[in-house]
């Protein structure tokens, strides 16, 4: 084992740059003051009509020119921001750089507001539906619109502006989705394909309908009043997750060319561990294996022991199966020790950013590492009694973290878990 | 770092020409017409999947019930390579396996979208209006039933393939970044054995609007897929089906004593910026990497028909005038996202077979060599992205 390479011979994998955008703010430092102040990001939704819906609250991010230009062009400029402060830290051109690209993106379907503004260049040709809006389309190309709904066109742009290498993975893993695009990236550098990678977790998705579907699963947080107190993971109370938007981006390098290279080498991604549940489509596995799978595969990935990891930055999205099966998982893998061990959730501020939670999420254990604090989960006022873990209640708390572990599960049966360690060994 | 031999030793497949490996290879071999539908879109043809007995592969009604048709043709399919391979209800060897699925979206309920229209025609309150009927008339699950990454969550569901679940989106590109993926990862030794490829059904009316918002489909009926340049209309004729192999490395497949249908030596892919750089060249030059000089003996291409797109394919081809061609969208559609593990999966069997079915479009497809032990397969997306896969003979 050189001092490059781990305890399974692969190159180690170093986070050299980082951004991120929530509804607190764009940019780490904003975000990391706000995070460590126990101050909520959630609130009132201003974009759409709220008739007749039962949540009326998101994490939205309204402080962009995009915000109201839809879920594709959104979701590509939060990608965007905080791809240019990763790479910017990383001390990479932004135009150059040289790597591929892993995006975890929300799948997006053509707006209403497009739909009804087919529907108008055809309106005096009859009844309205699918045949009319076909016919629309035959009247000329609607480029605009084609490339909203393109899986791969937010990749494609991405590329484009930061010069990365090769054809672009845009992935959808559910919840975890942020999560796996920094294992894709992670894998690609142990298999040698490339020095460096950009791995980004977006979604600027929310929308009347988004929320609407989530809302018909009763997934959803109906405590409108206050916004700020609505997602409040570990609680007693906890009636669902908030929806919410951002962007997370990490370069990821292999040490021994960071090292080479001069660059400033944030933490270690140390290990990633995945594992399906074959249950449910929305509902775990009642013995918690596959969660607990996905938790231990990692460790073994990173190849560290339980008892090596400090803090723990949960999935914790406030609905009551998600808080409950996580508990039962991390409960199951650290024993005991899952009573006194610091457990914080992030959603309890920035709401369930979705398909960019993992990525996000991973960007604030790293700086947990780094500055020594671990945000707290907030709104924790009525402590769930069966779930009997350290949350870091209500404030932050300064400590000495050298090792995270970070949960993401989702939908579909998805569960993916990142470890990160301040150093190689 | 070990370098393994990455084998494909499951396929499954559905499509307009029928279900499974052998009715394809002999729809092909037979020269049957292709199965067209150009009255239920009009003006659009397509071609319509085979009747298929759900049940033979997703035997709870309360599955089939939970998925739209593109999940249940990838669910269908899945097991049919997992059947395939001998590796069906093979508890252990599923729950270790991993998984890759190339997956667009699911269809949208037409009454509801239809209705909505209908009321933003003369409410002006548009925002309260949508709230309204979403909230009233969506079915809950369908939301699931729509969602990206759950064909891969229906096949851990109905097959217990539980290893890992990733699912790429990107069109075309995504089914050649998923196989891409999966055999770097067995090649290297991050992985033993995964499921990896697509489904999409076509025949669904918001399904088609993706295409032809950029005007990409043929609006004058079939025709062979080599000549629809000066045809009507994008020149797309989709179809539905989905593909599915089963990929393991040499050594995990000779100790189960597995059939194997052929090597994948190698993918190349690329996404060049076609509003500045020539997709001929870039073409072109994945072949030539690939090895179309030397030592290909065919080529199955994935072209999608698109004006432009499967001209500058077509102008790549030619530059290997020694290698047959078939073009498969011509017998039975474009399958998006579905694509590239199709063609995979037809040079595979070609390979395996040793011998090239005949040409697709006489006119433009040479008849080729009597014996193929190598096999290119390409897709080129309509939009963006291209990939290039080697087979060989094991």
């Amino acid at each position: 084992m050189s001092q490059y390479t781990d305890h399974l011979g692969r190159p180690l994998v170093a986070i050299t740059g980082m951004g991120v955008v929530s509804s607190l703010g764009q940019g780490k430092e904003d975000n990391w003051a706000a995070l460590t102040s126990g101050t909520s990001g959630i609130h009132t939704i201003t974009r759409f009509a709220l008739d007749n819906l039962r949540t009326q609250i998101a994490g939205t991010v309204d402080f962009l020119e995009e915000s109201n230009q839809g879920a594709s062009a959104l979701s590509e400029k939060l990608a965007s921001l905080a791809a240019e402060e990763a790479v910017a830290q990383a001390g990479l051109p932004i135009g150059d750089f040289g790597g591929p690209l892993f995006l975890a993106a929300p799948p997006v379907e053509l707006e209403w507001r497009n739909r009804f503004a087919l529907d108008a260049l055809v309106k005096s040709e009859g009844e309205p539906g699918y045949d009319l809006l076909l016919a629309a389309c035959r009247r000329g190309p609607q480029v605009d619109m084609f490339n909203t709904i393109e899986f791969g066109y937010i990749a494609e742009c991405l590329a484009d502006k930061f010069g990365t290498r090769g054809l672009p993975v845009t992935l959808s893993t559910a919840c975890a989705s942020g999560a796996t695009a920094i294992q894709l990236g992670v894998e690609a550098i142990r298999r040698g394909e490339s020095d460096r990678v950009l791995s980004i977790g977006t979604d600027g998705s929310v929308s009347a309908e988004s929320l609407i579907r989530f809302s018909l699963l009763s997934a959803l947080s109906t405590q409108n009043e206050p916004a700020h107190k609505a997602a409040k993971p570990f609680s007693k109370d906890r009636d669902g997750f908030v929806m919410a938007e951002g962007s997370g981006a990490m370069v990821l390098e292999s040490l021994e060319s960071a090292v080479a290279r001069g660059a400033n080498v944030l933490g270690i991604m140390r290990g990633c561990g995945e594992k399906a549940d074959d249950f449910h489509r929305t509902r775990s596995k009642p013995d918690g294996s596959p969660a607990i799978g996905a938790v231990r595969a990692a460790l073994d990935d990173a190849g560290i022991k339980e008892d090596a990891i400090e803090y723990i930055n949960a999935h914790g999205t406030s609905t009551p199966e998600n808080d409950k099966m996580e508990y039962l998982a991390l409960s199951t893998v650290f024993g005991e020790r899952i009573s006194s061990m610091p457990v914080s959730s992030n959603k309890s501020m920035i709401g369930h950013t979705l398909t960019a939670a993992g990525a996000i999420e991973a960007v604030f254990s790293v700086l947990t590492i780094q500055t020594g604090t671990i945000p707290p989960t907030i709104n924790y006022d009525n402590p769930d009694p069966a779930i009997i873990m350290d949350v870091v209640p209500n404030v932050k708390r300064e400590a000495r973290v050298s090792s995270v572990l970070s949960s993401s599960f989702g939908f579909g049966g998805q569960n993916t878990c990142l470890v990160m360690t301040a150093e190689p060994n | 770092m070990q370098n393994n031999t990455v084998v494909i030793t499951g396929i499954g497949l559905i499509s307009s020409l029928g279900e499974g490996v052998e009715a394809h290879w002999q729809a092909f071999s037979d020269k049957v017409e292709p199965r067209v539908d150009s009255e239920t879109f009009k003006p659009y043809t397509i071609h319509p999947l085979v009747e298929v007995d759900w049940n033979n592969q997703i035997p709870k009604r309360g599955d089939q019930r939970q998925m739209e048709t593109w999940q249940r043709i990838g669910t269908y399919t899945a097991g049919l390579a997992l059947q395939d391979a001998g590796i069906k209800d093979d508890e252990a060897l599923c729950a270790t396996m991993d998984m890759v699925v190339a997956a667009g979206g699911g269809e949208r309920d037409v009454t509801v979208d239809k209705q909505i229209l209908t009321e933003g025609r003369v409410r002006n309150d548009l925002g309260t209006m949508l709230n309204e009927k979403l909230t009233t008339e969506l079915r809950p699950t369908l939301f699931l039933a729509q969602l990206s990454n759950l064909l891969a969550g229906n096949i851990s569901i109905v097959h217990k393939v539980t290893g890992s679940s990733r699912t790429f989106m990107g069109e075309e590109g995504s089914g050649v970044s998923a196989i891409d993926t999966a055999v770097a990862r067995i090649r290297s030794g991050q992985s033993t054995h995964a499921l990896v490829g697509g489904a999409y059904n076509t025949e669904h009316p918001d399904m088609l609007l993706g295409y032809e918002l950029n005007g990409l489909l043929k609006t004058d009926g079939w025709a062979p897929l080599w000549q629809r340049e000066n045809g009507a209309g994008g020149g797309v004729v989709t179809g539905s089906g989905g593909a599915f192999l089963v990929l393991e490395s040499l050594d995990h497949a000779k100790k189960r004593g597995a059939r194997a249908y052929a090597a994948i030596d190698a993918v190349y892919s690329s996404q060049i910026r076609r509003s500045r750089e020539d997709l001929t060249e870039a073409v072109a030059g994945l072949l030539k990497a690939a090895g179309a000089a030397q030592a290909a003996d065919l080529i199955i291409s994935g072209a999608c028909g698109a004006k432009g797109i499967t001209a500058a394919e077509k102008a790549a081809l030619d530059r290997f005038p020694d290698v047959a061609v078939r073009g498969i969208a011509g017998k039975l559609g474009h399958l998006r996202e579905g694509q590239f593990s199709l063609v995979v999966a037809l040079a595979a069997l070609n390979v395996f077979k040793g011998t090239a079915f005949p040409p697709i479009d006489a006119d433009n497809e040479s008849v080729g060599p009597s014996q193929v032990r190598t096999a290119l397969a390409t897709t080129i997306g309509g939009s963006r992205g291209e990939g290039v896969a080697r087979l060989v003979s094991v």
